[in-house]
């Protein structure tokens, strides 16, 4: 028993041990490193990395992914930025050399027409097709009278003379 | 019937868009460069590096520029393809070193034998932002007239080469 105790022991310390060489480098992972003295270029700068897409790891914004692109792209927008350039101008420089595909929020044009309207379209489907159904039923219940004898059955019932039993 | 005819024709419809989408490979994106300028640089040669070198001096000329780099591990898959395409002499082709040590460089180029009629040195990788560059390696066809006609993302393979490229400079020279 003692030993097994014993060597619980040992092997938490070993972890511990572990874990506090470790925990430079997870307090280094977190921290963003300020690059911009100005307040205002920095909003901007991380709300335009925000909309763009890298295109390395495409689900990440320029802003979200640590790729080697989305560093040198960010650096491109805050030079930009500093060289007094517009957030149009900017991303205008990146639809150009990267294509529609690094913007977020797509522009309107033909091609992206069903991008765009798609999701109203499946809804606009969706409703009709639920119109539809229920007016059916509706219909439904309403048309189909009882016949004669069904109806003298409902009537056994409902005058408490019960279901007779075969 | 219509009962199931028409979750089954949804269904059916929904299976060939995914059928489609199987197929399509998201890494290639359409580049926004076909058909125009090729995006002007002047850099510095890899092995010379006092000699600049531009996209204009090829002018008059059908041309490749094939973005590489020695830390680029499928860059040396495509490296056999470009090696046998140059000692055919079909066409000159340019290597862009992007972001990589001049020295590691040529010593990779060394070592793999060098196709390149000269390799210019895009250390910031300034020059590869300018030509849309995500994945390395990435080749242009560049024509005579300066404009980009093909964009190869990723390795070439002998099947893009002989299906795409070779036909198009053939063509390419031809005009």
């Amino acid at each position: 028993m003692l030993t097994a105790a014993w060597r619980d022991a040992r092997l938490l310390s070993a972890l511990a041990t572990l874990l506090l060489a470790l925990s430079p480098l997870a307090a280094w992972s977190g921290e963003a490193v300020p690059t911009e003295q100005d307040p205002v270029h920095e909003k901007r700068a991380v709300k335009l990395s925000e909309e763009l897409r890298c295109l390395v790891c495409q689900n990440q914004s320029i802003a979200e992914s640590n790729a080697e692109l989305a560093v040198d792209l960010r650096r491109q927008i805050r030079e930009q930025i500093k060289a007094g350039r517009s957030d149009g101008e900017i991303v205008d420089f990146m639809v150009q050399r990267y294509g529609d595909f690094v913007l977020y929020r797509p522009p309107w044009k033909a091609t992206t027409l069903l991008l765009w309207i798609g999701p109203l379209l499946l809804l606009a489907i969706a409703t009709a097709v639920l119109l539809r159904n229920l007016r059916k039923r509706r219909a439904r219940a309403d048309e189909r009278d009882l016949t004669d004898e069904e109806r003298r059955r409902a009537e056994r019932l409902l005058t408490g003379g019960g279901e007779e039993q075969p | 019937m219509n009962r199931f005819l028409i979750p089954l024709g949804v269904f059916a419809v929904l299976v060939a868009f995914l059928a489609v989408g199987l197929t399509l490979n998201p890494r290639e994106v359409p580049s926004p460069f076909i058909n125009k300028p090729a995006p002007a640089f002047q850099l510095a040669q890899l092995h010379q590096p006092v000699l600049m070198f531009s996209q204009k001096d090829m002018l008059g000329q059908v041309w490749l520029l094939n973005i590489w780099a020695s830390w680029c591990a499928s860059c040396r898959d495509e490296h056999p393809l470009l090696v046998e395409l140059a000692s055919n002499r079909v066409v000159p082709i340019v290597g862009l070193n992007y972001k990589d040590k001049s020295g590691d460089a040529k010593a990779w180029l060394a070592r793999y034998g060098d196709p390149y009629t000269l390799s210019v040195t895009d250390a910031n990788g300034r020059t590869g932002i300018d030509y849309g560059v995500y994945g390395v390696p990435e080749t242009f066809v560049i024509d005579r007239a300066g404009r980009i006609r093909y964009k190869q993302i990723g390795p070439i393979t002998r099947q893009a080469l002989e299906g795409k490229i070779l036909p198009l400079i053939r063509e390419l020279q031809k005009s």
